[in-house]
């Protein structure tokens, strides 16, 4: 059976690299004996993939792994087996069971599935940008500025080049606090009918500054089209004609999605059966 | 949530940052404010290298059983956050709290090899805690050694308090009580180092003097405090199989260079190989019974989620229940896909079973370590394996399947000539030879040999002790002979050689048998920039022969000079057990090509007896009669054993087949 597992990453757990959280995975799966079916041959390993690796320094919510399984408990019961043998700053949220690929379906990895994903972007503590933003409202309004231009061009690095390119379509929301966030993302995302266990009850992890300097970003994510957050608050700062600072931003991931293809809408990777 | 001691602009900076926030899998997590002793523990090394270091797991084990102690851990931060905490004035920290070492109580470093001194320099700097001993204050950690390199622990005791001479589990529990008492007595920094003179082990080098004849060797070694003993015990735990293993070992979160669980399955080795020290100070050989193991290996898997278990011992073979112990992993674990990784194990039907069943034979390689070329050679540093089980052993392996083989040889060795050399480059050509006879259309493509050198180094307490080292210009001349000779082979194209570089190994002579005079001149190569001496990359030869030039020291006095049956070493004064008349006269039958048997078959009195038990009473050990054992020497070809030490290491590590997904 296939499982799509949930999973927040926080704290000092933002400097693991994603191969090194794969491997983390493997060790917590062992120790919770967790019935993982292993690959054939000499070195067997766990069947498993994840969905959009993070990279690091980030923080999320929203992280989602599948898993091959021979056997398993309860949702509950194994969310809470796992979660005892873990180590601060990693914690499964949902545990949702996948839909068995029927014949002659081509298989999907959930890799393939994602089309976009919703952060938080949050000022740290000791950094100021520039010399005119000083609260959330300057900084609101600065980035509404920037975001309504008609195109936002960066220079893209690829492995061989570097070419221009506008991400303005490639940003489908941005908000500077959480209601107007949810209002947003509620219009592009298909409507929650399934009311799995998943359902991300659990508190964001997503670290809060003294400076209330934030801003909720919708950014294309995957295979198809890729924008990193950390791009777009470089182009804000190029428009800002004030100079990056790489550090200065703590990206915090809140949900991943796949695209619906019949109502063209969002659904978070816990909502959907493949 | 944990607060950590580095900014996340510094830790997105360095290199794996993970090597610096702790947070592992089975750390231990107390309130500092709580415990009454915080003692730091340290391997003078990067992370992933201390991280698989086993001996450090089983301290943090034993100190963190106690309620009023919290033993936390430290590394050598690398190059790049070295660096940057020098220009920021970061003081070291330890994981587990985060908090600067210089806060802590102790600072335990072991001392795993001599090229980590500098190392240890970096940490007590970094920790800003004054590096010579008497510069230290009431406010400083006591800074503790141990380990192997504690045998001789001269070269760097200026840089210690006091050292722990031998195995951690014995006395540790009095050396923290002692502190407490102190504490409550308000006694100052020297009685306690009085009060810890006085337990069995412990090695206070400020205690003692050095005198200095003329001709440079020592004259004398005494105590100028009457608290001190004359002579300092080494430690041995007795009983394995009811002491502290650490059932909970921590699991990092990066790949360490050991990512797996370590079963210390014995202690010590019956072997007697005379270069080799670990065969000598970790005598008597002590085995850890089959249940205590089953038990152990269990929990541990359980506890870490690791998918290999490693044995670990000098010679596995030798352990009485080998088998039964390895089927049960195989039977137990296998099906759940963990490995089982076998180091150090003879090659035999048994092997080939084992090996068969454990690994992909194509992806894996035999290892052998004959050390020298010629059987004339092995006898004389009494590695009791011949040419015929070698050929033997790789036959078998051959049929099958295998096809590399790695070769380990040291070069240098006493008495060594170059019929010695050209007999390496013969005996790698006959392995070859052997895998083809294997009929065209059985064998599995080309066989690849791999002969790798090392030079060697003598080290205390052991045959070699006395005996000189060849100089740098010495080993090149050999290495070309060496590889002349490899190049008139029949199958010099199936042979790769590797040699280690001659100026670590000269250096490491030094320190290993040097005394007290060779502080300065680590101190000064360490303030010129040396730093991480065993990475090749890292290893400044011209600044440590500049160290020696100015302190008006030579390498030569050290290692190229036979010293003499009298000499006094300035090792000493420790008791390990193996006497120094042992020692010597192993030596003497080196010079005269005789071979030692085994413990088991024949005891040769080399003194371990003393410590009651191990080997030495096991039942059918072998007594000696006669006392002049000058004579007791049993020739060559009479005394290898038909099932001589064959050694394979059969790597498992490193083959991973997990669906790899790049970073977004």
């Amino acid at each position: 059976m296939n499982v799509r597992i949930k999973f927040q990453k926080y704290g000092v757990m933002k400097f693991i690299g994603h191969l090194d959280v794969m491997r983390y995975f493997q060790k917590a799966f062992r120790r919770a004996n967790v019935d993982n079916e292993y690959s054939k041959g000499f070195n067997p390993h766990q069947i498993m993939s994840f969905a959009a690796p993070l990279g690091v320094g980030l923080t999320s919510d929203g992280e989602y792994l599948d898993v091959s399984l021979n056997s398993c408990e309860a949702p509950e019961i194994m969310i809470e087996r796992i979660n005892a043998v873990m180590s601060e700053g990693f914690h499964i949220t949902g545990w949702n069971f996948l839909k068995d690929r029927e014949e002659n379906q081509k298989a999907v990895t959930a890799m393939a599935l994602v089309s976009s994903a919703d952060y938080l972007v949050s000022l740290k503590d000791g950094y100021q940008i520039g010399e005119a933003i000083r609260s959330q409202q300057d900084f609101a309004k600065e980035f509404e500025r920037f975001y309504h231009q008609d195109e936002i061009v960066i220079n893209k690095k690829t492995k061989t080049s570097e070419k221009p390119v506008d991400i303005k379509p490639m940003i489908s929301l941005a908000a500077f606090d959480k209601a107007e966030y949810e209002v947003k993302r509620n219009s592009l995302v298909k409507v929650d009918n399934n009311t799995m266990l998943s359902g991300n009850k659990s508190e964001s992890v997503a670290e809060s500054y003294e400076n209330g300097i934030f801003v909720y970003l919708q950014l294309d994510t995957g295979s198809a089209a890729n924008l990193k957050p950390e791009l777009v608050m470089e182009a804000f700062y190029d428009f800002l004609s004030v100079p990056y600072e790489k550090f200065a931003w703590q990206v915090h991931r809140l949900e991943v999605y796949t695209t619906d293809t019949e109502s063209g809408k969002l659904a978070a990777l816990d909502q959907v059966e493949r | 949530m944990r607060k950590l001691a580095l900014s996340d602009e510094i830790l997105l900076t360095v290199e794996k940052p993970a090597r610096y926030i702790g947070g592992e899998v089975n750390m231990q997590v107390k309130d500092p404010k709580e415990a009454e002793i915080r003692f730091c523990m340290c391997f003078p090394d990067v992370y992933e290298i201390g991280m698989s270091h086993l001996g450090i797991q089983i301290l943090y084990d034993i100190f963190n059983r106690r309620n009023d102690t919290y033993c936390e851990r430290v590394y050598s931060p690398w190059v790049d956050l070295d660096k940057i905490m020098r220009e920021r004035n970061i003081p070291l920290f330890a994981l587990e709290s985060q908090d600067p070492v210089k806060e802590f109580d102790f600072l335990g470093i072991t001392l795993q090899y001599e090229m980590s001194y500098t190392n240890v320099l970096q940490i007590l700097e970094l920790s800003q805690i004054p590096i010579y001993a008497k510069d230290r204050t009431e406010e400083d950690p006591i800074v503790i050694g141990g380990g192997p390199c504690s045998y001789n622990p001269e070269p760097i005791a200026e840089f210690f308090d006091f050292f722990y001479i031998g195995e951690g589990e014995t006395v540790y529990n009095e050396i923290l009580d002692a502190y407490k008492e102190c504490k409550r007595e308000s006694k100052t920094r020297n009685e306690y180092l009085e009060r810890v003179a006085q337990i069995e082990g412990m090695y206070v080098p400020a205690f003692y003097d050095v005198k200095y004849k003329e001709d440079g060797t020592i004259d004398s070694f005494v105590k100028n405090n009457s608290k001190a003993p004359d002579k300092v015990v080494k430690q041995v735990e007795m009983n394995l199989s009811e002491t502290y293993y650490p059932t909970k070992p921590l699991v990092p979160f990066i790949k360490a260079t050991q990512d797996r669980i370590v079963l210390e399955i014995q202690r010590g080795c019956i072997r007697g190989c005379r270069f080799c020290q670990a065969g000598m100070i970790y005598r008597p050989t002590r085995e850890r019974s089959l249940e205590y193991l089953k038990k152990c290996a269990y929990e541990m898997l359980q506890s870490t989620g690791h998918e290999e278990i490693s044995l670990s011992s000098l010679s596995s073979s030798d352990y009485s229940n080998l088998q039964k112990l390895v089927y049960f992993l195989i039977e137990e674990f296998g099906s759940k896909g963990i490995n089982i990784s076998l180091p150090s194990l003879r090659i035999d039907a048994f092997a080939l079973d084992v090996m068969s069943k454990v690994q992909d034979v194509r992806k894996s390689s035999l290892t052998f370590a004959p050390e020298a070329g010629s059987q004339r050679l092995r006898d004389v540093i009494n590695k009791g394996l011949t040419e015929e089980a070698i050929l033997e052993g790789a036959g078998k392996a051959f049929q099958s399947g295998w096809n590399r083989v790695k070769l380990y040889f040291m070069m240098g060795l006493p008495t060594e000539n170059d019929e010695d050399i050209e007999g390496i480059a013969v005996l790698s050509d006959l392995i070859a030879r052997e895998y083809y006879k294997i009929p065209k259309d059985q064998r599995n493509g080309k066989v690849s040999i791999v002969t790798s050198t090392s030079f060697f180094v003598p080290k205390p307490f052991t045959p070699f002790q006395w005996s000189r080292m060849d100089t740098i210009q010495e080993y090149i001349s050999k290495q070309r002979l060496l590889r002349s000779k490899i190049n008139e082979q029949l199958n010099r194209k199936s042979i790769k050689f590797n040699w280690h570089e001659a100026e670590v190994s000269e250096l490491e002579g030094v320190l290993a048998r040097g005394d007290r005079r060779i502080a300065k001149v680590i101190y000064d190569a360490y303030k010129d920039g040396c730093l991480y001496d065993s990475w090749s990359e890292y290893f400044h030869y011209d600044k440590w022969m500049k160290a020696f030039e100015s302190n008006g020291v030579t390498l030569a006095f050290y290692n190229s000079r036979e010293r003499d049956e009298n000499e006094v070493f300035p090792w000493d004064f420790i008791d390990v057990g193996v006497t120094k008349e042992f020692l010597l006269r192993e030596y003497r039958k080196a010079k005269t090509v005789k071979v030692t048997p085994n413990c088991r078959q024949t005891c040769f009195n080399c003194g371990a007896k003393s410590f009651g038990g191990g080997v030495c009473f096991e039942d059918g050990t072998g007594q000696i009669t006669d006392m002049n054992l000058e004579d007791t020497a049993v020739e060559t070809d009479e005394s290898i054993p038909k099932d001589a030490l064959e050694q394979i290491k059969i790597s498992l590590s490193g083959i991973n087949n997990e669906e790899v997904t790049d970073e977004r």
